[in-house]
């Protein structure tokens, strides 16, 4: 019965986008006031209905309900409840499903929340909205129902695959597609525009919110997708210019330079076509990660399950949508009126060089990702990874880095080359500083290692710049979101740089007892012990590792298991946090003269990597919070006014 | 516990430059760096310094131990790649067919600049 | 702004589903070709394998009649599928030689003795040190050696029943 009520629920849900589509396209065409206001509600109920279905799957679930075909294949009824809850979305049709009901919540929370923008805009942006949610249940229903029954029940599922039986699981993945959501929504508005030509400070102000909210998932989830990679794959690495990484990035690189861009739109009413052309950018760019890891066509590290017949699906979608905004953008955006002009030394002039730069990112990391496909055609097989993309990315990524510690301390419209120089005179001192201390420190480091240190230390203080003489308790809460985000990023650089230049390494055929050293660490394999698992049994290393005489010595206990079904062998890293970095084991073999393969890892302040990632995330978090309630008080106040 | 000991057992043998670093830490550093860089043949996803499967610690075999004997990490890679094409490095080498990739960046930064700069001087007061 | 310039975003989108669209008609190459197919074997001295076979040298080639050159082990399940083929191509006439990757003396004859031996010799590549050197990345693998020494052709994956006459051909082209 819930699985038929889910289904149900799902289709009903797919007919109201259909009609909410119907309504706002007719209503705007033949001017009907009717029908536009229709389509508030509808998109209300639609949200509702895809919200239920959702819900009913998840009760499946946990129900383990095995005569329904996907918790049969997904799950397990001895498995724990948050893996049996997190399993409704670790599978293909569940994930899809969850996208659906995000979006179509997002658009419900438009309708009710959505007063500022004129009503023309705002129609047609709910109409875009009902339009992508449409293929996404066409897909759902033709190809993938996640409410299939299975007759004759099983006996019990299939359990989940053991690389996924991890709370990054219940975790990871929904925060990467609120994202991908969020850009949905951000694209939605641009084709509102696009359609109504009004784009404008009101514009940016109503789609602000939308890629602010969306860049905050989308940060959270590579950087939790990094740490869990990290532990989890067993090998020290946290990023490795994969596919399935660059496809996450990309998205988060384009809702970057449209953050910054909107800003511009919204404060100075300039860089009108670029925004949009950013927005419909980032959302394709989501699409195009979204079909890049489901339908395999690059292999990758990661877990995924691919199939081509779905990939295919996905593209016709993306073709559909992306060309079809594309088409819209060259017909319409040919008038829309140009934005105000500007001055090259001046915010915005600075915000125009981080989106150029970002933009380049992007394209880099697009093309060395697809040109494997490329050469292919041209009959060569070619492998593109962390030298290329580090070598062409790294110097760009490092002058958007300085770029950034200036360009919050321009002043908007106009400032003076010598009034910049002064108030960047700290950070820079502090950066050269820290680069000669680094060089004396420790010659043989590479150059990007040196800058990226010296950069860092630059940009925590000019991040904190647009604090100074300021009423703390007086400055709005976005300025603090900006000045936290920006941190967060010198963070993570250091992390990545001393992680780069300073990590040891150390590869030995352990005896017992017998110390070996890597860093400051003296570590010490004193036994092995099989441990027994729920489904999987394991050889466990006990490691000790002191630091200098008489420290408190740490336990590590790497672990080689053996999942029984399906039938796989996992090495579990063992990791030790401490103030300045990780220590890192890994458990091998045991070769003929008994001794045991045992890798060690020191990496000083690399979690700093994952710290900066989330101070960005939070960053973002306090300004979307201080940009939505600032809008409020300005409404209330011009409402009081009136 | 003992099967799955023996199972352990015949997954290989540590003891040797598959498993463990060059005494010479100059030289295992340049082993370290061009590992990272070289794609393991069967696992594809990963670099030979970061795969568990055997025929990557083969190959990290033939590469500390070549670079163990005083060969250059460059010639070492193109070693390889005589036998296994531009596949095997993850640092595609600059051919007719690669130029376009080596060539992008700079493209796509003129490009950029130029954009952004005939917004800007058409817009400057 | 220029009026083309507007164009070129959609313009881009296009290549792109190109290039993603043929990939799906195509599926990606998951094996990875020598690429020393079509030039000299190179030298190598790989001892034996079994007790009264001798082992594989690079000097056994180059004898003026091409021979298959077989990467195979006793722990590779398609190297049990292929060896029927294997004795067929030898009861074709066909010399083959095998080089066993990671493997012992018991197991190969073991695997020997229940598969059959379509083996003229067989050398011991204990940590695939000849396997790398010939540009073979798995197993089993099958290359046709000209009678200068030289590889004429490469076969990855477990030999079909189909694809023995595409080796004799191969071995005939070969000559």
């Amino acid at each position: 019965m819930i699985a038929e009520a889910g289904l149900a629920a799902l289709w009903l849900a797919a007919a109201m986008a259909l009609l909410q589509l119907a309504c706002a396209g007719l209503g705007l065409r033949l001017k009907q006031d009717e029908l536009v206001a229709a389509v508030r509600p509808v998109a209300i109920v639609q949200g509702v209905l895809a919200a239920l279905s959702f819900g009913l799957l998840i009760l499946l679930f946990l129900q383990s309900d095995m005569s329904v075909l996907l918790v049969a294949q997904n799950s397990h009824s001895a498995k724990p409840w948050l893996y049996k809850f997190a399993g409704a979305w670790g599978n293909h049709e569940g994930s899809m499903l969850l996208w659906v009901t995000v979006l179509a919540l997002a658009g419900a929370a438009i309708a009710v929340l959505e007063h500022k923008l004129d009503r023309a805009t705002l129609t047609a942006t709910l109409g875009a909205q009902a339009f992508i949610a449409l293929g996404f249940y066409a897909f759902l229903v033709i190809a993938s129902s996640p409410f299939t029954r299975l007759d004759p029940p099983a006996l019990d599922g299939m359990g989940l695959n053991p690389l996924l039986q991890d709370p990054g699981l219940a975790f990871h993945p929904p925060t990467l597609y609120f994202g991908y959501v969020g850009l949905s929504i951000a694209f939605s508005f641009a084709v509102g525009a696009m359609v109504t030509r009004e784009v404008g400070p009101v514009f940016a102000r109503a789609m602000r919110p939308w890629i602010l909210g969306a860049w905050v998932f989308l940060t959270l989830g590579i950087t939790a997708g990094s740490y869990w990679a990290y532990y989890e794959l067993g090998w020290g690495g946290w990023w490795f210019w994969d596919p399935v990484e660059n496809a996450s990035l990309m998205p988060w690189l384009a809702a970057t330079a449209l953050l910054h861009s909107v800003n511009v739109l919204a404060a100075r009413d300039g860089l009108r076509a670029w925004t949009l052309m950013l927005a419909v950018v980032a959302f394709s760019m989501s699409m195009l990660g979204t079909f890049l890891v489901r339908s395999g066509i690059l292999t990758s590290v990661h877990a995924f399950a691919v199939d081509p017949t779905r990939g295919s699906f996905i593209l016709v979608l993306l073709a559909i949508y992306i060309g079809g905004a594309l088409a819209l953008y060259g017909a319409r955006v040919g008038r829309v009126k140009a934005g105000q002009g500007f001055d090259l030394l001046s915010r915005e002039g600075g915000l125009v060089l981080n989106n150029l730069l970002l933009s380049v990112i992007l394209g880099i990391v697009l093309i060395g990702t697809l040109y494997p496909i490329v050469a292919q055609a041209m009959g060569q097989q070619l492998s593109v990874g962390p030298p290329f993309f580090n070598k062409t990315t790294g110097p760009i990524a490092l002058l958007l880095v300085a770029a950034m510690s200036a360009g919050p301390l321009l002043r908007w419209r106009r400032d003076e080359a010598n009034a910049l120089l002064q108030r960047v005179t700290v950070p820079i001192a502090a950066a050269l500083l820290a680069m000669a201390a680094m060089f004396a420190a420790a010659p043989g480091t590479g150059w990007m290692e040196i800058a990226g240190l010296g950069l860092a230390a630059g940009l925590t203080i000019a991040s904190f710049a647009p604090l100074w003489k300021r009423n703390l308790l007086r400055t709005p809460l976005f300025t603090w979101g900006m000045v936290v985000a920006h941190f967060g990023v010198a963070v993570s650089l250091a992390g990545m740089a001393a992680d780069s230049a300073f990590t040891s390494e150390r590869l030995v055929a352990a005896r017992y007892g017998q110390p070996y050293y890597v860093g400051p660490w003296r570590v010490v394999l004193n036994g092995v012990a099989p441990v027994m698992g729920d489904n999987w049994s394991a050889v466990e290393g006990r490691v000790t590792a002191t630091r200098g005489e008489g420290s408190t010595p740490l336990l590590l206990t790497p672990q080689r298991r053996f999942y029984s079904s399906p039938p796989t062998d996992t090495a579990e890293a063992s990791i030790r946090t401490r103030a300045d970095g990780q220590l890192y084991a890994v458990l091998g073999a045991q070769d003929a003269e008994g001794r045991w393969q045992l890798r060690l890892w020191w990496k000083p302040f690399v979690t700093l990597i994952w710290f900066g990632g989330a101070l960005i995330a939070l960053g973002g978090a306090l300004s979307l919070i201080g940009r939505v309630f600032r809008e409020r008080r300005n409404t209330k106040r011009r409402e009081d006014a009136e | 516990m003992s099967l799955l000991l023996s199972l352990v057992l015949a997954a290989g043998a540590p003891a040797d430059f598959g498993y463990v670093q060059i005494p010479d830490a100059a030289k295992e550093a340049q082993a370290a760096e061009l590992m990272a860089e070289l794609r393991c043949l069967v696992c594809q996803g990963q670099s030979i310094h970061d795969s568990d499967v055997d025929m990557a610690a083969d190959m990290r075999r033939i590469v500390r131990q070549k670079i163990a004997a005083g060969e250059q990490p460059q010639a070492v890679r193109a070693w390889l790649v005589e036998r296994y094409g531009s596949y095997v490095t993850y640092d595609p080498p600059f051919s007719w067919t690669t130029a376009p990739l080596w060539l992008a960046p700079l493209l796509l930064l003129g490009a950029g600049l130029w954009l952004a700069r005939g917004t800007l001087k058409r817009r400057r007061k | 702004m220029k009026r083309w310039l507007l164009w070129v975003p959609l313009l881009v989108f296009a290549v792109l589903m190109v290039i993603a669209g043929s990939r799906l008609l195509v599926p990606p190459q998951t094996v990875v070709k020598s690429a020393l197919v079509g030039k000299p074997l190179p030298d190598f001295t790989l001892a034996p394998m079994v007790a009264g076979k001798p082992g594989v040298t690079r000097a056994d080639f180059a004898t003026g009649k091409p021979r298959l050159l077989n990467v195979f082990a006793s722990w590779c399940v398609p190297c049990i599928a292929e060896a029927p083929h294997l004795m067929r191509l030898r009861q074709a006439g066909v010399e083959i030689d095998g080089i066993a990757i990671r493997d012992t003396p018991e197991a190969i004859g073991a695997f020997l003795a229940r598969n059959g031996d379509p083996y003229a010799r067989i050398g011991s590549d204990g940590q695939s040190q000849v396997q790398i050197g010939i540009g073979s990345s798995g197993v089993p693998e099958t290359f046709v050696i000209d009678g200068r020494g030289r590889i004429a052709m490469q076969h990855i994956g477990d030999i079909r029943e189909e694809d023995v006459p595409r080796l004799l051909q191969a071995l005939e082209d070969a000559r």
